[in-house]
C-alpha cells in the first residue's frame, strides 16, 4: 500500500478555475437578477426564476443520483465500485448545498405566490377549476412546503449517514465478525435511503417540482423519466471524476474494466431514458386527447421544435451508437466526450423541460442560461475537490476492496 | 476435412493453467484452444485471441431488421394500402417504433444465435470431437496444434514439467464435418495427416 497515492490534493489550477466558474456565474446571475428578476415585467422575472429553477433542480437530482448509484451497488453487494467509491461520495456533499439553493428558489416561488410559475398557488384560480380543484389534496403550499423540506433535509442525512459509515473502513482491519456486521450496517443505511430515494425522486418530487408548472398536465411516466435523466447524468458526473483522478495519477486500482462498467451504465441508462421519453410521448399522441397533447404542442411543433429533438439525438443516438462498441467504454477521451454530452444534454431535456411550460412562445436559451450552468458547474468543481480531498481516496480496509481490485468484466 | 494431430494437455488447476499457457505460447507451440468447464476470466486474453466479431454481426443484423420494419410498414401503410387509422397522418412513425424495435431485436436474437452456431461449429447430427471428457467437469484441456517439426514427446515432457496432469496424442478433424466420424475407422484406408 506504501505506493499508492491515497491523499488527494486540490490543484491550484483546478481551484482557480472553479473560482474563475463561479466568478462568471456570479456575474451573470447579478445580470440577470437587475434585467430580468428586478424587472416590472412578470414575463421577464418568471424567465429569471425559470432558469434558476431548472438549474439548481438538475444539479441537486445529479447529484443525489451518485449517492443513489452508491446505496444501488451496495444492496446489490457489489464490490467493484468500491475502488472509485469516494467519487460518488465526494459528489453526493453536494446535496445540502444544491438542496439549499433549491429549496430557497422554490420557497421564495410559493411564498411570493409566482403563479405564473405554479399556476396551482391562484387560490382563485384553483376554486374555479374542478381539475385544480380536484388536485389541492396534493398541490398546496403546506404539502409543497413540507415535503420538499423533508426531501432534501433527509437526502442529506441519509447520505451523510452512508458517508459516515464509509469512514470505518479507513480506520482499522476487518475481523470476519465486524466485516459482516459491517456490510451489514451499509446494506440497512443504502435501504433506507432507497426507500426514501423512491417515494422522493421516483416518484413524488419531480411532480411537486417540475410537472406541476403545468398544473392541469399529468404523466405517471415523469417522475421516472427525470429519474433516468439524472441518473445517467449523474453517472457520467462519475465518469468525468475518475477520468480526471486516473489523468492525475489517483486511483491506482481503477481501470479501464471499472471505466467499461460505468460507461455500460451511461448506455443503458440513456437507452432507458429513451424508452420513458418515447413511452410518454406514444401514449400521449395515440390518444390524441386534448388536455394531454397540450403539453407536447408547443415543443413538438412549436418553437422548442429545435430542442425537443436535439435532446432526443444528443442523449439517445449519440450514446446509442458511440457507446455501443466495448472499445469506446473503454477509451478515456471518447468517453470523457460523452460524459460531456450526455450532462449537456440532460441539461437541456430540463430547460424544455421547465422554461418549455413557463415560456410557451419562444426559446430563451441565452447567456443567462449558460451564466447560471456555470455558476453550479464552479460550484461543483470546487465542493467535490474539496471533499475529495478531505479523506483517503480509497476505502483501504473495506471487506469488498479486493473484489474491486480483481473486478474484471 | 483435414486431419491434424494435437498434443493434449490436461491441467486441474487455473493458477497452473495460466503460467503454462504463457510459458507455452513462449516457447512458439499453437495453442489451437483451451477447454474450460467454466468461463475462465482472461483467458481468452492470455491465449491471444482475437475478439470475436459476432457483436459486429449482431449490429449488422438488427440494422437490417430495423431497416426492414421501416420499409415495409411505410410502403404497406402510405402506398399499398393506406388507412384512415384514428385520422393519424398516413406516415404515423411513434405508432411504428415499437413494431421496428420489435423486428431489431428479433433479428438481431435469432441471427446472432445461428451465427453463434456457425462460428463454433454446431449444428444437428454433427458430432464433435471431445479432447477429453473431464473437459465439462474438472479439468482445463490445452490442445496444442502440431506441425511437422514437434517433436511430440519433447513437448509432452515439457507440458508435464507446467503442471499438466495429463497429456496425449491425437488426431482429429478440424472444421466442418457433418457425422463422419462414425465412418472415422474405414478398415485398410489410410486417413489422410496433414500437418498444419
Amino acid at each position: 500500500m506504501a505506493s499508492i497515492k491515497e491523499q488527494f490534493e486540490v490543484p491550484s489550477k483546478l481551484k482557480t478555475w472553479s473560482y474563475v466558474l463561479i466568478a462568471i456565474g456570479l456575474v451573470a446571475f447579478i445580470a440577470g437578477l437587475i434585467t430580468k428578476g428586478m424587472s416590472k415585467d412578470e414575463h421577464e422575472q418568471t424567465i429569471f426564476i425559470g432558469t434558476l429553477m431548472y438549474n439548481t433542480i438538475f444539479w441537486t437530482l445529479v447529484c443525489n443520483a451518485s449517492m443513489f448509484f452508491l446505496c444501488v451497488t451496495t444492496m446489490a453487494w457489489g464490490g467493484w465500485q468500491q475502488s472509485f467509491r469516494r467519487i460518488p461520495e465526494a459528489i453526493s456533499t453536494l446535496v445540502p448545498i444544491f438542496g439549499a439553493i433549491t429549496f430557497a428558489i422554490l420557497m421564495f416561488v410559493v411564498f411570493t405566490h409566482k403563479h405564473h410559475i405554479y399556476h396551482w398557488l391562484d387560490t382563485d384560480a384553483v376554486a374555479k377549476d374542478p381539475i385544480l380543484n380536484g388536485k389541492s389534496g396534493f398541490l398546496n403550499i403546506k404539502f409543497f412546503v413540507i415535503w420538499t423540506t423533508l426531501a432534501i433535509v433527509l437526502w442529506s442525512v441519509l447520505g451523510w449517514r452512508m458517508r459516515q459509515l464509509s469512514n470505518e473502513a479507513d480506520k482499522e482491519p476487518f475481523d470476519n465478525q465486524s466485516g459482516a456486521k459491517f456490510i451489514l450496517q451499509n446494506t440497512v443505511r443504502a435501504a433506507t435511503f432507497l426507500v426514501w430515494f423512491g417515494l422522493t425522486v421516483g416518484s413524488t418530487v419531480p411532480w411537486l417540482w417540475m410537472m406541476s408548472i403545468d398544473a392541469h398536465w399529468y404523466s405517471t411516466m415523469y417522475s421516472w423519466y427525470n429519474f433516468a435523466s439524472t441518473f445517467v447524468s449523474g453517472m457520467s458526473l462519475i465518469a468525468l471524476w475518475v477520468i480526471y483522478l486516473k489523468n492525475k495519477g489517483y486511483l491506482e486500482y481503477t481501470n479501464q474494466e471499472h471505466l467499461h462498467d460505468i460507461g455500460k451504465f451511461m448506455f443503458a441508462f440513456s437507452v432507458f431514458w429513451t424508452y420513458l421519453w418515447f413511452s410518454q410521448y406514444m401514449l400521449i399522441w395515440y390518444a390524441n386527447i386534448p388536455e394531454e397533447t397540450i403539453y407536447f404542442k408547443h415543443r413538438v411543433q412549436g418553437p422548442y421544435r429545435g430542442s425537443f429533438f436535439l435532446n432526443l439525438v444528443i442523449n439517445f443516438l449519440c450514446p446509442l451508437l458511440i457507446l455501443m462498441k466495448r472499445a469506446a467504454k473503454r477509451n478515456y477521451t471518447l468517453l470523457t466526450f460523452m460524459a460531456v454530452l450526455i450532462i449537456f444534454g440532460h441539461w437541456i431535456d430540463y430547460y424544455q423541460q421547465i422554461m418549455g411550460s413557463l415560456v410557451k412562445d419562444h426559446v430563451t436559451l441565452g447567456w443567462l442560461d449558460f451564466g447560471i450552468l456555470l455558476l453550479f458547474v464552479g460550484i461543483m468543481i470546487n465542493q467535490v475537490a474539496k471533499a475529495l480531498a478531505s479523506k483517503p481516496l480509497i476505502p483501504k480496509y473495506h471487506p469488498f476492496l479486493k473484489e474491486s481490485i480483481l473486478h474484471h468484466t | 476435412m483435414a486431419k491434424k494431430k494435437f498434443v493434449v494437455a490436461c491441467f486441474d488447476d487455473e493458477d497452473v493453467l495460466f503460467p503454462a499457457v504463457k510459458k507455452v505460447r513462449t516457447a512458439g507451440y499453437k495453442i489451437q484452444d483451451v477447454y474450460t468447464p467454466f468461463p475462465v476470466h482472461g483467458l481468452d486474453h492470455a491465449l491471444g485471441m482475437r475478439e470475436t466479431s459476432l457483436h459486429t454481426a449482431g449490429f449488422i443484423y438488427g440494422i437490417t431488421g430495423t431497416t426492414t420494419a421501416i420499409s415495409c410498414i411505410s410502403w404497406i401503410f402510405t402506398k399499398d394500402w393506406p388507412l384512415n387509422i384514428g385520422g393519424k397522418p398516413h406516415f404515423a412513425l411513434p405508432a411504428w417504433i415499437p413494431i421496428m424495435f420489435e423486428l431489431t431485436v428479433l433479428f438481431a436474437a435469432v441471427g446472432m444465435v445461428l451465427t453463434f452456431c456457425y462460428l463454433c461449429q454446431l449444428a444437428p447430427f454433427v458430432k464433435k470431437h471431445h479432447f477429453h471428457l473431464r473437459a465439462t467437469d474438472d479439468l482445463f484441456v490445452m490442445a496444442i496444434e502440431c506441425t511437422d517439426k514437434t517433436n511430440v514427446d519433447d513437448l509432452k515432457s515439457f507440458l508435464s514439467n507446467n503442471g499438466a496432469v495429463e497429456t496425449d496424442v491425437q488426431i482429429a478433424e478440424e472444421g466442418w464435418w457433418f457425422g463422419r466420424y462414425d465412418n472415422d475407422e474405414i478398415p485398410f484406408q489410410k486417413s489422410q495427416i496433414v500437418a498444419a
